[in-house]
């Protein structure tokens, strides 16, 4: 687990920072990835210790930060669901994603940076998770992105495209809400909004699409990622608009400034 | 190299380029006028190439918009034979197994599987499809921009409204070329399109089924469609568009340009370079120019990516899907209507959430398409006009025009009300109800406004022609008094301001049996809307007195 969040945290760093903060980013694995590996041979000798200690450090956290929206005992007030039953998937999803703490009233939780650090996140969703069973943290497995990707795009455009785009570049939904672009997201996160379904996306849980196709799914979009666009510049893969937009002020543009230069009087 | 060719058959200043030399011709010239002969001798061409090649050009860049839509679709013509090289055009589901891993294995149409081979397993086939499909979208926009240029000069007025007409079937057999080629690779995206046009023909009341069934060769999709529109693409709409481009350009010749008034440029001539030689060089530069800057595009932006969009299947429908930009006036119409206005009548049910669209945009075509036929019949003017008019000058035309831009800008945005609710952070419902209010607010606006911009342009240039232009030196007279001194236009520059023509509203004379008739009062009723606003030209006798009077 340790291993997949450092190179989640990774993959999105490097999405989010220009290239020069790569130096800063090995820095922070060694560290991070030298504090868990410290960390988790301590926790052997001492698990339910550990785990009592994060659970209150989770406990705490949640009455600072959450507990105003959700109800100290989970169970949701009037300004945000209950927490009962939502399983660790959907806390780390949720805030490490930056979508929770909700900021303001929208028409849906948009993601912000991150406010915890990856053990205030571990913490919050440990605790969580104890106090009902819900969908855990996802086994990484699943998250290696090496599945069958025709497979996973295949999936992808049944279950997905109608809402996310086929090219996973987002689209509209209805009073504002909208489902996001998928470029960059991380193998966890992807797995993790599948199986919690946040919001207005619909739960896939296991029975809906086995956890190998989950794999396969990931292993597509990763795919997308990884491979630049075949014919030249994306165009933010929006499609005919995209497309008609550039022709009519790229294309026709160049030509019309070419023909106004040809007629203009030589003088 | 500028010369003149005559309307009226009056030759006025003609320059001929056959200067007789009396040096001994080279061997060269010897043998291309020995062959130039051999041929005249037997097709009589020289009688052809002396009438098309001393065609006049006139030199405004505007007048080459529609050498631009040539040219693409020379450049069309040959990237096309080059995919059908290498395109199926057949539904037989077979296993894809060329190079694009996310879709290996997966079964598909072998149309859809030899545009993924040529996309990513033939040299030069992506870069072919991509110029292929650019070219394609500045086929239409350039045509698109063309048709803009004659209207806003008035260019399609007598003796041009024939070839408006012609003009305007190549506009739709554009599109339907587009249209039928942006299916045939049969994925996804191009199946959602279809799916929506089957949907369209179905709505029609009695007949849709069938000729849906007709269409698709059963129920949609069925494992026809592809090899029909085939048929379509590359036979029958590029013979008929062929053809109609042949007599448009014939047209062109028999016609003459029109062009913008001038110092010696009249009603009755036509300024400009002659097509041989001057003209016909720079076309063929201004050709490869056109190419180049197609295949650049082609080379750096990636078009229709069907391997996202993966093959056709009837379920899966993705988010953002859009036809080409052509198409996307009538998608957006289809977004438009409001929901609920079907009926059912004697247990048939009447789709107007469909007919409102289809017959909307049908009377829009109509209008685009006799617009020359209902002006004249509303202004009465019989004339032949060969200056085109500035837009200015014709101020309610300009205001209808501007009116129907705005309509179709309204739709075209719709087609794309959901990306732009996803990218300005807005509901799709408020953007819908916005354009839905802007179909009918925003044309009447534009009307008015464009209508006073072009009044008060005239007003400003009588001004100018009268007066001169403002300097912006100031002078003291002896007296103390300060005046600006105007500064008066040459006779050239003035000439552009003073020359067109006026119009007044259409007087209704009664018929023969003393009656007017309903429709000539309406006929008047229209004419008098058409010119009721109008700023009289300056005439020679305003310019003098102005001069007399003041400085
Ligand atoms: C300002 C109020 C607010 C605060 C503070 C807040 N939330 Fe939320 N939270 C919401 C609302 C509202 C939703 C429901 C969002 C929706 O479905 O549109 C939600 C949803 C969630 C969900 C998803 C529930 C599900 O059904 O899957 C989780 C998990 C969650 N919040 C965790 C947290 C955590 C952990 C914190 C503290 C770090 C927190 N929230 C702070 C308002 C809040
Ligand atoms: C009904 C529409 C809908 C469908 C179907 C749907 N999603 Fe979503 N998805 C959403 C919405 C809405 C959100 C945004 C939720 C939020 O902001 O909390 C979302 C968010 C996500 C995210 C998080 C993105 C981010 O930026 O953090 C991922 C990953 C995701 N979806 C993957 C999937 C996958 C994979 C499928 C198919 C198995 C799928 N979705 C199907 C609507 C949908």
């Amino acid at each position: 687990m340790a291993k997949s969040t450092s190179s989640t945290q990774k993959r999105r760093s490097g999405r989010r920072s220009p290239l020069a903060s790569i130096a800063l980013i090995v820095v922070g694995l060694l560290s991070t990835g030298g504090a868990y590996a410290l960390f988790t041979t301590a926790a052997t000798a001492e698990t339910t210790v550990a785990h009592e200690q994060l659970t209150e450090e989770g406990s705490k956290l949640f009455a600072a930060n959450c507990a105003t929206c959700h109800g100290l005992d989970l169970a949701g007030t009037e300004a945000g669901p209950s927490l009962i039953g939502v399983g660790e998937a959907s806390v780390e999803f949720q805030v490490a994603t930056g979508r929770m703490p909700m900021a303001q009233s929208g028409p849906q939780a948009e993601e912000k940076p991150v406010q915890f650090t990856e053990e205030q996140i571990e913490a919050l969703y440990t605790y969580v998770g104890a106090q009902a069973p819900g969908p855990g943290i996802p086994d990484e497995e699943y998250l290696a992105a090496d599945g069958d990707a025709a497979l996973g795009a295949e999936l992808f455009r049944i279950n997905c495209a109608m809402c996310h785009n086929v090219a996973g570049a987002g689209g509209a939904l209805t009073e504002g809400k909208f489902a996001p672009s998928l470029t960059g997201v991380s193998a966890q996160h992807i797995y993790e909004a599948m199986v919690t379904g946040p919001q207005n996306m619909p739960v896939f849980n296991d029975e809906n699409i086995s956890p190998e196709d989950k794999a396969n799914i990931i292993t597509y979009l990763t795919y997308l990622d990884e491979n630049p666009s075949p014919g030249g510049l994306s165009l933010g893969n929006l499609g005919p608009v995209s497309e008609g937009l550039f022709i009519w002020i790229f294309g026709l543009g160049a030509i019309v400034a070419i023909t106004v230069w040809l007629t203009a009087k030589s003088n | 190299m500028t010369s003149t060719d005559t309307h009226a058959g009056t030759t006025t200043g003609a320059t001929g380029n056959a200067a007789p030399s009396a040096v001994v011709p080279t061997r060269g010239a010897r043998f291309t006028g020995a062959a130039a002969n051999y041929i005249d001798e037997r097709t009589s061409i020289s009688g052809l190439v002396k009438e098309v090649g001393r065609k006049i050009f006139p030199d405004h860049w505007s007048f080459m918009l529609g050498e631009v839509a040539l040219y693409s679709f020379v450049v069309i013509l040959l990237s096309g034979t080059f995919l059908t090289f290498f395109f199926e055009a057949s539904m037989v589901p077979v296993e894809y197994d060329g190079s694009y891993v996310p879709l290996k294995g997966i079964e598909m149409s072998a149309a859809m599987a030899s545009s993924l081979d040529i996309s990513f397993d033939i040299r030069g086939g992506l870069l072919m499809r991509q110029v292929h499909h650019w070219a394609a979208l500045l086929f239409v926009a350039s045509i698109g921009l063309h048709m803009l240029r004659v209207f806003f000069t008035g260019a399609y007025r007598k003796p041009r409204e024939i070839n408006w007409l012609i003009g305007f079937v190549l506009f739709i057999l554009a599109m339907a070329e587009g249209f039928t080629g942006y299916s045939l690779p049969d994925d996804l995206l191009s199946g959602n399109g279809l799916r929506i046009i089957d949907g369209m023909v179905k709505g029609i009341p009695v007949a849709g089924t069938w000729v849906s069934y007709l269409l698709f060769g059963g129920e949609f999709p069925g494992t026809e469609i592809i090899s029909r529109l085939y048929v379509l693409h590359i036979l029958i709409l590029p013979a008929i568009l062929v053809a109609a481009l042949g007599v448009h350009l014939l047209l062109l010749i028999i016609n003459k340009h029109t062009q913008f008034a001038g110092p010696g440029k009249t009603n009755d001539n036509v300024v400009g370079a002659p097509i041989m030689p001057v003209f016909a060089a720079k076309a063929g530069g201004f050709f490869f120019i056109v190419f180049g800057v197609i295949v650049l595009i082609a080379a750096t932006v990636t078009i229709n990516p069907i391997w996202n969009y993966g093959p056709y299947d009837p379920s899966p429908v993705s988010a953002g899907t859009q036809p080409d930009w052509y198409i996307g006036f009538a998608d957006g119409a289809l977004r438009l209507v409001p929901p609920g206005l079907e009926f059912v009548i004697f247990g048939f049910t009447v789709s107007m959430n469909i007919l409102i669209p289809l017959v909307g945009l049908g009377l829009f075509i109509a209008v685009v398409a006799f617009y020359p036929f209902i002006e004249a019949w509303m202004t009465g003017d019989k004339r032949e006009h060969h200056i085109a008019d500035r837009p200015r000058n014709a101020p309610t035309r300009t205001a209808i025009g501007a009116a129907g831009v705005t309509f179709y800008a309204v739709l075209w945005a719709a087609a794309s009300s959901d990306l732009i609710a996803t990218h300005f952070y807005v509901s799709i419902e408020s953007v819908i109800h916005t354009l839905q209010a802007l179909l009918f607010i925003a044309p009447v606006v534009a009307y008015q406004v464009t209508k006073r911009v072009c009044l008060a342009l005239q007003k400003k240039d009588r001004e100018i022609a009268l007066h001169g232009f403002e300097s912006g030196r100031i002078v003291r007279l002896p007296g103390g008094e300060y005046i600006e001194v105007h500064e008066q236009l040459d006779d050239y520059e003035r000439w552009k301001l003073v020359s067109y023509n006026e119009y007044k509203p259409l007087m209704i004379r009664p018929d023969a049996n003393g009656k007017i008739s309903v429709l000539q009062r309406v006929r008047g009723g229209l004419s008098t809307w058409f010119f009721e606003d109008r700023i009289s030209p300056v005439t020679s006798t305003d310019i003098e007195r102005s001069h007399d009077s003041s400085h």
